[in-house]
């Protein structure tokens, strides 16, 4: 490895931010830095010294060149699976014009990256992504000067090629040699001026991800293929439900088993750790047949939910009013009002949670999948009333989460196992029945909505009343977040928190309407509930848009031309129009047993736009349909890499077909119900639709979140499409064949 | 309880000492450091094990490491030949197919035994053929696209 230098101050500053931060700490993650390009290289990417993060503001906070020939870029987000590495280094690789093929990316490491917060709510461009971009321009203007002045010229009169800065009479330097090895130091001060992007040669490609490479030729790359040197395998065995606590169990019989080194029992937490994988999947069924529980039965099951929802919630939270909104919707010559439902969505990931934790000294890391990794250092410190310094958690890829899955309760859960095993590393994988029953869900919510129009269709008031469970139960520093430590003797309390936007996320409709309420009312339900992708906009944009579609049937209008009537942002108009016009809407062939359907939404109010239209095929004889196809049009700003955005909008739109169509969390007295695959089906090939998706590329604009803004219109859109095919109005998600009204259809 | 075993993985034979009912995943994963086959279900419902037994995709999460012995196993990792990729891997490259990732494996291990089996597969045999495997990322588009492409590839080979 290179030696790193590091000036006199540079030095001073940096121990005296680091402390011993770094000492003693086992180095060996390096060998699963992220790198770009699997291909054979020469030379060989050397990576760079690991050295904590200091400051946000700096620009080797960001940017480092000290590998030779190489850009490594440092981000505090996560890799999801939403391609978030490829987007990161084309906007480097833009603002320093080196080529891509010569850029890394580490992410999330709180021994390196910045403290970025959650990988959450589509915001990793418009935050990550900015700081690089800030920190490229002013690294490259340092380095441009840096010459200028080697040469006696101005920085103005050089160029850049791959790294390589010129001058008109003909030097050349790269980045590298005039570094000398040293780092770029200092803050971003917003001296250098990003480039327009009349100028990106990056920015703007379909770059592919090496990711997928590696992936696809069996690389390691997932958390679950981290193998360390005399590491250990454990499995957690969960509580049947969440009320259950543990009576007994004759750990003897396990920790007689070949291969058990010990059974963990500590209140309602039981581990089993092994030498083999296999040896601790055999205890975990040995342990689950023995233990006995006692537990108390669920009160409110599926059935009962939007009824308790309305008699449990007490006062809303008046998130916008408006006075005599009731009398103006009462007096309106056509009004109307309908009620909504969204069950307990899962995240379901197709890979279970995992994590590796190691404890050397006092000092604890834990490889972990989540999507914050400095909010999980300061959980695991309250957990084990231990300084944050002594902490390294490390994020590595895990399956995709689409939120907050059990990723970070497994990571709770390895660093309390490895706890009793100092000097070993300790991999605990969740079975696949804890990963249905034990993450928390995207909770159900219950919709009211009321609106008036006049006799010529004009919106004139509109009012919207949420019923919904909390979307963040994150762990942010309160270890009660972590499900185990719940389980813990003494039990860690959860504090559940206050209720976020997150519930009325898109509660509010962007259509011009002179009146408009919002009122939250906020609920405490029986299943464990956190974020899924989108929050509470998905229920609330598949309630709005339904509940349009409705207003427009009354009405009797077109539904493209409603919404572009009553849309006022330029920008959504476009987006609409552009779908009528891809789409074919005006041409559609409307026949006795298809139907379509649209909706649209700015997700959040203020990021990405995204319109849909759904085409349902019916088989009234077998009292079936099928969602034929998806179509969308999404603009979400400056787009940075083209496929990537399409990649992300297209695998929106299916998870929201099937989330829509088929799924909901099925729970009785006993417990969750939904296991497995066959007791929670999801879309598998034969079902999912045809997806066709579009870009609306504005250059001109910064980039915007997308990977949220398909899943609320997409469930409208088929509510709507099978409205138009059968004349029912599906107002209770999933929407199942069953509901429809066969019958009615002539 | 563990006896000898000789399983043949990627064309190297390796006589290892296991209990015979430990599923072939995780001797592949721990013996032969396999990435490709992932833990999923442990059911058999999801596809994330899948290796090739005789070119056909078999689930491993489940059946018994022995039960194999006398099979031609063949994981994501022994796909290339000559230092080249398989036209299925390439393809599934080119076209970006997949988002996590984690269901590759399994969608690329079916997209073999369903091209070695029928190299000019249509669109409802690509999606029969990729059924048993779950996505959840919603690629499945992309799926059908890299497995079209695969097939051009291969017979453009021959």
């Amino acid at each position: 490895m290179k030696e790193q230098h590091l000036t006199d101050t540079g030095r001073r500053s940096f121990l005296k931010t680091a402390g011993h931060l770094m000492i003693g700490f086992n180095l060996l993650p390096l060998a699963f830095c992220q790198t770009k390009g699997a291909q054979q290289e020469s030379p060989r990417y050397p990576g760079i010294p690991v050295r904590p993060h200091i400051d946000n503001k700096l620009i080797d906070s960001w940017i480092r060149l000290d590998a030779e020939g190489y850009l490594t870029v440092l981000s505090g987000k996560q890799e999801l699976g939403q391609g978030i590495k490829i987007a990161l280094i084309q906007i480097a690789a833009e603002e320093l014009d080196i080529s891509p093929d010569r850029c890394r990316i580490i992410n999330s490491d709180t021994g390196q990256t910045a403290n970025e917060g959650f990988t959450a709510g589509s915001n990793s461009v418009e935050g990550s992504g900015k700081a690089i971009r800030n920190a490229a321009a002013e690294a490259r203007l340092r380095l441009l000067k840096m010459a200028a002045e080697r040469w006696g010229t101005e920085p103005n009169s050089l160029s850049v090629k791959d790294g390589i800065i010129r001058s008109p009479s003909g030097d050349e330097i790269s980045y590298w040699k005039l570094l000398e090895g040293k780092i770029i130091e200092g803050a971003v001060t917003g001296e250098a001026i990003p480039k327009n992007f009349q100028n990106y040669q990056y920015v703007g490609q379909a770059l592919k991800r090496d990711d997928i490479e590696k992936m696809a030729k069996g690389e390691s790359h997932f958390i679950h293929d981290l193998r360390l040197p005399g590491m250990l395998h454990a499995r957690v065995l969960h509580p049947p439900s969440y009320s259950a606590r543990l009576d007994s169990l004759n750990s003897n019989q396990v920790e007689s088993m070949p291969g058990i080194i010990k059974v963990i029992r500590n209140g309602s937490f039981l581990a089993v750790v092994a030498e083999r994988e296999y040896q601790a999947v055999k205890a975990w069924e040995a342990m689950k047949s023995l233990a006995t529980w006692k537990k108390s039965p669920i009160e409110t099951l599926p059935g009962q939910l939007m009824d308790s929802m309305k008699n449990t919630s007490g006062t809303p939270e008046e998130v916008q009013m408006s006075e005599g909104i009731i009398e103006k919707i009462e007096k309106a010559p056509l009004k109307h009002q309908a009620e909504y439902f969204r069950p307990y969505h899962m995240h379901a990931s197709m890979g279970p949670s995992c994590s590796v934790a190691l404890w050397e000294e006092n000092l604890l890391t834990v490889w972990t999948a989540t999507q914050g990794v400095y909010p999980m250092r300061a959980t695991l410190a309250d957990l084990f009333s231990l300084d944050e310094d002594k902490i390294r958690c490390i994020g590595v890829p895990g399956s995709g989460c689409y939120g907050h899955n059990g990723a970070d309760d497994v990571s709770g859960e390895a660093a309390l196992i490895a706890k009793e095993f100092p000097g070993k590393p300790i991999r605990l994988q969740w079975m696949r029945e804890s990963e249905h029953q034990w993450e928390p869900y995207g909770t159900a919510m219950a919709f009211q909505l009321s609106a008036g129009m006049d006799a010529d269709g004009n919106l004139l008031a509109w009012e919207t009343k949420i019923w919904s469970d909390s979307h963040s139960t994150r762990p942010n520093g309160r270890a009660g977040s972590f499900v185990s430590a719940r389980h813990l003797e003494p039990p860690v309390e959860f504090r559940k928190g206050g209720f976020s936007g997150g519930s009325y996320r898109n509660g509010i409709p962007e259509y011009s309407i002179p009146a408009k309420q919002l009122l939250l009312y906020n609920y405490s339900g029986p299943l464990r509930t956190s974020s899924l992708r989108g929050l509470g906009a998905y229920g609330n944009t598949f309630a709005m848009e339904s509940f349009l579609d409705e207003l427009i049937n009354k009405a009797e209008k077109d539904p493209v031309e409603f919404r572009l009537k009553n849309l006022e942002d330029p920008r959504a108009k476009t987006v609409v129009e552009t779908l009528a016009e891809k789409s074919g809407w005006k041409t559609r062939q409307k026949s006795t047993s298809n139907g379509f359907g649209i909706a649209y939404s700015r997700y959040k109010n203020s990021t990405s736009y995204f319109a849909v239209l759904a085409e349902v095929e019916i088989d009234k004889g077998a009292k079936a349909y099928k969602l034929k196809k998806l179509t969308g049009v999404i603009d979400s700003g400056l787009v940075i890499n083209p496929d990537g955005l399409k990649n992300q909008t297209e695998g929106g739109m299916i998870q929201s077909a099937s989330w829509s169509m088929m799924e909901e969390v099925v729970y009785d007295q006993g417990g969750i119900v939904s296991k497995d695959w066959t007791s929670f089906p999801i879309i598998r090939m034969l079902d999912a639709p045809e997806v066709e998706v579009h870009l609306i590329d504005r250059p001109d604009t910064s980039p915007m979140g997308a990977g949220e803004a398909a899943m609320g219109p997409v469930a409208a859109a088929i509510a709507n499409a099978i409205f138009d095919a059968t004349g029912s109005r599906i107002r209770h998600l999933p929407l199942k064949a069953e509901k429809i009204d066969w019958d009615a259809i002539s | 309880m563990t006896q000898s075993i000789s399983l043949r993985v990627n064309g190297q034979k390796q006589t290892i000492s296991a209990d015979p009912e430990e599923p072939l995943l995780y001797i592949l994963r721990e013996e032969f450091a396999v990435n490709g086959a992932k833990y999923g279900c442990g059911l058999h419902q999801c596809g994330a094990c899948m290796v090739l037994a005789d070119s056909k995709a078999e689930a491993t999460c489940l059946r018994p490491c022995v039960s194999f012995e006398d099979t031609e196993i063949t994981t994501l990792e022994g796909l290339a030949r000559n230092g080249r990729l398989h036209p299925v891997q390439e393809a599934f490259i080119e076209t970006q197919a997949a988002q996590c990732g984690y269901c590759l494996n399994g969608m690329v291990i079916s997209a073999v035994a369903l091209l070695t089996a029928n190299n000019n597969p249509s669109e409802i045999e690509i999606k029969e053929a990729l059924n048993p495997v779950i996505c959840r990322c919603g690629t499945h588009s992309r799926f059908i696209q890299a497995v079209k492409l695969a097939s051009e590839k291969l017979n453009s080979t021959k």
